[in-house]
């Protein structure tokens, strides 16, 4: 399925983007993030195992299991911390 | 609360606490107490000087989480007003970041909405901070604290 990602803070930094259109293989967040982690690099240290990270989808934070409507769009970004 | 009493903005500039608490109760004799919370830039953290920092935020999810936890705090407390204004952009030691105001008949759920408000924005509503120190640059890390701060209003009548 197509999806649109939106980086925010530390992660739009460290992956060199603000957004990108990405062809999902599959349809849950764990899936969108599986696929993003096996790019290697920055990628895989960000969204690795234990560490922190959030996903929203069409601006609502979801967890894990959360499958995607098509044409979503999605956000991944580090814990908040305004205020 | 009356539909569309809330009042709910992201900008850049800086707000006036006084002329918001004002607005709230003008033209109007049922409100017999307002709380207020305004957070500030500070010029230390994690032990060393933050010169300035810059407030990130995701424009559309930002109002949307806003909106939902201020709708969550109409429906847990008896209120007749409540403001949030949260400034994005660059900010120096001493700037007004945040304020939270809420306006209702009785002090008990003017102090505790208020409260809750600014613990469920501080893990809910999508801000981020950078800060500019005199080591360099760096994203400001989510605190534990602010995860226990919300959680116990779970637990809370």
């Amino acid at each position: 399925m197509k999806l649109r990602v939106l980086y925010f803070a530390r992660l739009r930094e460290r992956f060199g983007m603000t957004e990108e259109k990405v062809e999902l293989v599959g349809s849950t967040a764990a899936d969108l993030v599986a696929q993003l982690q096996a790019r290697g690099g920055v990628w895989a240290e960000e969204l690795g195992a234990g560490r922190a990270f959030r996903v929203a989808v069409n601006q609502d934070i979801v967890t894990l299991d959360a499958s995607f409507p098509e044409n979503a769009e999605v956000a991944i970004f580090p814990p908040v911390t305004g205020g | 609360m009356k539909p569309g009493s809330m009042k709910i903005v992201i900008q850049t500039d800086a707000f006036d606490l006084g002329a918001e608490v004002n607005a709230m109760s003008q033209g109007r004799t049922d409100i017999g107490a307002i709380a207020s919370f305004v957070g500030l830039a500070r010029d230390m953290n994690e032990g060393s000087g933050v010169q300035a920092m810059t407030l990130e935020h995701y424009p559309g999810m930002t109002e949307k989480a806003l909106a939902t936890l201020v709708e969550e705090t109409c429906a847990r407390w008896a209120l007749l007003d409540v403001t949030v204004i949260h400034r994005v952009g660059r900010l120096l030691p001493g700037d007004p970041i945040v304020l939270v105001a809420v306006a209702s008949s009785h002090r008990g759920e003017a102090f505790a909405a208020c409260e809750f408000v600014m613990d469920a924005l501080k893990t809910r509503a999508p801000f981020w901070k950078k800060e500019e120190t005199p080591e360099g640059e760096r994203w400001v890390e989510a605190r534990v604290s602010d995860n226990t701060a919300a959680a116990r209003w779970d637990e809370l009548p």
